[in-house]
């Protein structure tokens, strides 16, 4: 299980995170809602070590991530797979290359590399696309490849950073089938951070909204679209007006 | 002015700590064997061969200008043999390591500053730590191993192309004998000669790379920053080859 356990991040005088308590469940989709800017990637990044935090603690398996070793560290990141914003996809390498990196640090033979990287590539609709450079890709399907190199890991959690941000409709709704195919084909257990509600309501089982630093409401997806919390109910809503002024959370679902 | 020579002394100490901090992450990264010494051949590739075009470049033209600025200096008092002793000594005690070392700050400083501060800004680089790999062993390890193991083999063919360019133009441009060339190069010559020039150009390849990787994995944000770090690494490159170049006289001569 992932939980973030009252953490603080600030970057610089800027706080980011105050006090951001939450539990990711087992074998679910856990949607991390909030405003551009909010600290939802930056809490991604805490999950595998890329940032510390000032204070509090982000727990992986019973493991607190920033007092690791750097064994511990690799351990811990070889149970996650991270699919960036915009892929980062390493652009010196093929399709197949950017999927092998992982796999061959996690001493696979070049067999089972070779098939895990076509089976991944099947799944995210991209067969054959092992030898095809990044730079010849479009946006959505190196969103596609990304997903590819993580589920090729067979990782216990994937963590997805804004997967549908930039794209047209329909290849958002693509990602987005993808991602709970995903789920259900692996039993993955999934955070997925995004302000695209359209998304979150396809992948997601539990949504979390994260406003002013912390958790301001979370619940089931049928509790989250009937919420009565201003600030949750405007960002849903899309609605500009300063709702967002609210200081205490109202209608709280969890 | 005082403020902003705090600035820059604060800046120039920020540079220093951030090479320290990268030497240190080297030394812990060589432990990771399974992962540099692969990257290391295609790094020597990359910097050593790659740049073989333009030391010859620069070794073939300085040769000839020394050749004629030697025979110019020597025309009166001097006899002219003495052309193949200053174009020998020169190039190989200097011209050769440095010219060469002051071009490859530009083409491979920027160029490993460059990449790596576009892959930091693109999350590469944080791509590469998520995979479990060290940024340190798989990025800086190999590109500062092939700069130092592959400056010398680009200086050798530099003070290589600088005497037959000289050579050439001695024969052909002065009234200099092949013998007389050979005889002038010959004077004074030492094995020291060799040696100081590829010890001095390993250590512009190690301070080149190091720079480069310091200031492109420093990039935290946007273009604006890469090129800025892109700069960096080629002026503070440029800088520290002179100072190497003082050091290494003072220490070996």
């Amino acid at each position: 299980m992932i939980a973030f356990r009252d953490v603080h991040k600030a970057f610089g005088p800027e706080p980011v995170l105050q006090g951001f308590s939450l539990e990711i469940p087992e074998g679910q989709t856990t949607v991390l809602l909030g405003y551009s800017g909010s600290g939802k990637s930056v809490a991604l990044k805490l999950i595998v070590g890329l940032l510390d935090p000032d204070a509090g603690e982000v727990v992986v398996d019973d493991a607190v991530v920033h007092q690791l070793d750097a064994d511990g560290l690799t351990a811990v990141r070889a149970r996650i797979g991270f699919v960036f914003q915009f892929a980062a996809l390493f652009d010196s390498m093929t399709v197949g290359e950017n999927l092998a990196l992982g796999l061959r640090r996690r001493g696979l033979s070049a067999t089972e590399i070779a098939d895990r990287t076509a089976e991944a590539l099947e799944l995210v609709g991209l067969p054959g696309a092992e030898p095809r450079s990044p730079a010849e890709l479009s946006g959505g399907m190196r969103k596609r490849v990304g997903l590819a190199r993580a589920i090729a890991l067979r990782p216990r959690y994937i963590l997805y950073d804004e997967p549908t941000t930039g794209l047209d409709p329909v290849t958002a709704a693509v990602i987005d089938q993808l991602i709970v195919r995903t789920r259900q084909t692996y039993g993955v257990t999934g955070l997925v951070v995004t302000h695209d509600m359209r998304s979150a309501y396809t992948v997601g089982d539990r949504i979390a909204m994260l406003f002013r630093g912390r958790i301001r409401q979370v619940g089931t997806v049928a509790q989250i679209r009937e919420s009565h919390d201003a600030v949750v109910r405007q960002f849903m809503e899309g609605r500009p007006e300063a709702a967002a002024d609210a200081e205490r959370p109202t209608g709280a679902v969890a | 002015m005082l403020r902003f020579l705090t600035r820059r002394v604060a800046r120039a100490l920020a540079a220093l700590g951030s090479m320290g901090q990268l030497l240190l992450d080297m030394g812990r990264g060589f432990r990771d064997v399974g992962v540099w010494p692969a990257l290391t051949a295609t790094q020597m590739r990359r910097i050593g061969v790659d740049s073989l075009p333009i030391g010859l470049f620069i070794a073939a033209f300085t040769g000839i200008v020394l050749a004629l600025q030697a025979s110019y200096t020597f025309r009166t008092a001097v006899p002219l043999y003495f052309v193949g002793t200053l174009v020998g000594k020169t190039i190989m005690l200097e011209l050769g390591p440095v010219l060469t070392g002051l071009a490859l700050a530009g083409r491979v400083g920027a160029n490993i500053a460059a990449e790596l501060g576009t892959m930091r800004v693109t999350e590469q680089v944080d791509a590469l730590e998520t995979l479990a790999y060290n940024p340190t062993s798989y990025l800086v390890i190999p590109r500062v191993l092939a700069a130092t193991i592959m400056f010398p083999v680009v200086v050798t063919a530099a003070i290589a192309m600088g005497l037959f360019s000289g050579y050439v133009t001695a024969v052909n441009l002065l009234d200099l004998t092949t013998v007389e060339f050979i005889r002038g190069l010959r004077l004074f010559y030492e094995f020291k000669d060799i040696w100081f020039g590829l010890v001095k150009s390993m250590s512009f390849g190690f301070a080149i790379a190091l720079v480069g990787s310091a200031r492109g994995l420093g990039v935290r944000h946007g273009a604006e920053e890469v090129g800025r770090a892109t700069t960096q690494a080629v002026v503070l490159g440029a800088q520290l080859i002179l100072v190497l170049d003082a050091f290494w006289a003072v220490v070996l001569l």
